[in-house]
């Protein structure tokens, strides 16, 4: 879901600059004659600046040795310590190598498997049967994290999950899969391509449906076989959806899921499963130590930010598509 | 008449190989959620044995059972429904507050107001202060701090504005002006009966994020009573919390064991049922969701 978010930035941005930041008397007059559209829409702008805007000035205590009794203005100013010490501590290297190790192979595994699906549901011809692929594919989308988290515990339990009695059939010893560190990666991410597979499809289907049918038929008149019309029309028909999603992907390589990765965590595979968000979840809630977990916040989003707009940019300028 | 090429010998071919492949990605996805529903319904000794695997053993209903006689998950439950109905009333009420007037030409400066609600899906203050937040506005383990601070979600504006744009004429908007309605009367009497079909998407969006949300309540939530489902979830699934005491109609321990290994596949059943139950019948309107969602990139 989020992937298609980032694509509306578009519009906005352009056509933002046709306007002039309103003059005050014209604008009085403008909500003298809709006066009902600013009523409505002052709910909303006050969820935006209290719920959106005040956090992203509370951010200023990662420049503080923040203490919630001396609150905002009470607490000392200490510039960039908070983030010298993240930096600089034993944790740092790890953090960047679990959360950028596990966004690189779930960005290069999951970003094919969707593509391979729609096209194999686009070749079915049968009504009945990509009717009943979809909707069975996309239902595990809508199992939560937390059931998710559940069902794997369950069938890679060592005791008696199902996957460990396939493991003891082959005659190997049981494995306890959750609690190795080596094993959390492909876990976490083969667990999302599961879940999420069918849904990333959808995007792709839609756009092979948008593929002009003539281009098939003159395709299969001339003889050319269906691996050669994947190749040289359903591939390259989808290319723009394919590139954009790839962009919004890599610009989230900081990103990774928050949730899901807290709650596969145990203390036996902490050494590749604490990632920044679940470190300042850690550090900030458990521990109190807010300032510093905010500054280690603060320069994952920045992070993110710079991504977004590098990967969009360098999209602009070697193809036509890019977001905004 | 109707001609047909006949196929060649390597698209037969083909037509099989993905025929296969399709089919082995269906098993794939199905397999896992045919098992959790049959250990739901299996005996607790051969689930505890690990016998379950594909089809339910000596069926019973005692996983069920327990779920519902277990008083925690059966108040979860009930506040569950609450926020969901609740946060998604909340949450449709201020997305078409702010995407009707964001989606009429006539209100000026609405590109700027749009810029400074999509800037909050690039950056955003992140998890601490928005805690300290809530916790400033004596939120903290209140019922509002699941619903208050995501009353609006952008994404959900985004897709509301943009299907307003390009379904409602700007013709129907000056002919209701010249017959003397005005923008609200508009809005209830035009735009809402006319926009059914983009707020059945944001309501099963906004309603499935609810149901399947806990981090929310784990941040915000302190007090067992108000907890929701998925919190309670995770306290029996992930952290392995069963209170064996609460349980009832057991007589042994090592039964007890049983029930407790097969109340966490019922578990499963019940929390996902809900949602899994109604997908199918609503699947179009996600389509339809992600391709309006879609529609600018």
């Amino acid at each position: 879901m989020r992937l298609v978010t980032r694509l509306h930035l578009n519009g906005n941005r352009t056509s933002k600059q046709k306007h002039d930041a309103p003059k005050t008397a014209g604008f009085m007059r403008y909500v003298k004659k809709h006066p009902v559209l600013y009523c409505l829409l002052i709910v909303p702008l006050l969820y935006l600046i209290v719920f959106k805007y005040v956090p992203m000035y509370g951010l200023i205590i990662s420049f503080m040795d923040f203490n919630p009794v001396d609150g905002f203005l009470g607490s000392k100013w200490i510039g960039f310590e908070n983030f010298a010490r993240f930096f600089s501590s034993p944790v740092f290297n790890r953090l960047i190598v679990n959360t950028v190790g596990i966004s690189v192979y779930q960005l290069l595994a999951g970003f094919p498997i969707p593509i391979i699906l729609a096209l194999s549901i686009n070749e079915t011809k049968q009504k009945w049967a990509r009717k009943s692929a979809q909707m069975i594919t996309y239902a595990p989308h809508f199992i939560s994290t937390v059931v998710m988290v559940g069902i794997l515990n369950q069938m890679l339990s060592p005791h008696n999950g199902v996957a460990n009695k396939l493991v003891e059939l082959l005659g190997f010893p049981a494995v306890n899969f959750m609690g190795k560190p080596e094993y959390f990666k492909s876990i976490f991410v083969w667990s999302g391509i599961w879940q999420n597979m069918g849904y990333s499809s959808i995007i792709y289907i839609a756009a092979l449906t948008s593929i002009d049918p003539g281009i098939q038929e003159a395709a299969v008149v001339d003889g050319a076989s269906k691996i050669k019309r994947i190749f040289y029309i359903d591939l390259p028909g989808i290319m723009p959806t394919a590139i954009i999603l790839l962009i919004v992907n890599a610009g989230q390589i900081m990103n990774v899921g928050f949730e899901k990765a807290y709650l596969m965590q145990n203390p036996m595979n902490m050494r590749t499963s604490e990632i920044i968000s679940t470190y300042v979840y850690q550090v900030g809630l458990r521990n109190g130590d807010f300032g510093y977990s905010t500054a280690v916040g603060l320069f994952n989003s920045i992070v993110n930010l710079v991504l977004m707009l590098t990967v969009n940019k360098i999209a602009g300028k070697t193809s036509e598509t890019s977001l905004f | 008449m109707k001609y047909q090429i006949r196929q060649s010998k390597a698209d037969t071919v083909f037509g099989v190989i993905n025929a296969a492949l399709l089919g082995f990605v269906i098993l794939i996805v199905l397999y896992p959620l045919v098992f959790i529903l049959s250990a739901s319904f299996s005996d607790p000794v051969a689930v505890m044995s690990g016998r379950v695997w594909l089809w339910p053993i000596s069926p019973t209903l005692k996983g069920y059972s327990a779920v519902f006689s277990n008083n925690s998950i059966v108040a979860s439950y009930i506040n569950s429904i609450i926020y969901t109905v609740a946060g998604t009333l909340v949450n449709v009420c201020v997305t078409i507050m702010a995407a009707y007037p964001l989606s009429r030409k006539e209100l000026y400066g609405r590109n700027v107001f749009m810029f400074l609600f999509s800037f909050t899906m690039l950056f955003s203050g992140g998890m601490i202060p928005s805690y300290l937040l809530v916790r400033g506005l004596k939120l903290i383990d209140t019922r509002w701090a699941l619903i208050i601070p995501v009353a609006l979600g952008v994404w959900d504006l985004i897709i509301t504005r943009t299907y307003l744009q390009s379904n409602i004429p700007q013709e129907l908007y000056e002919a209701a002006e010249i017959d003397g309605a005005g923008d609200f009367r508009v809005l209830v009497q035009i735009v809402l009966p006319l926009s059914t079909p983009i707020l059945a998407v944001i309501t099963l969006f906004y309603a499935i994020r609810h149901w399947n949300s806990y981090f929310d309540a784990l941040l915000y939530l302190k007090s067992m009573r108000l907890f929701p489902l998925q919190l309670t979830l995770r306290n029996i699934l992930i952290l392995n919390t069963v209170d064996l005491s609460m349980l009832t109609d057991v007589e042994e321990i090592a039964q007890r064991q049983g029930i407790a290994e097969l109340l966490k596949y019922s578990l499963i059943v019940v929390a996902s049922a809900p949602v899994l139950l109604i997908y199918p019948f609503v699947q179009k309107y996600f389509i339809k969701g992600i391709m309006i969602g879609s529609l600018k990139g």
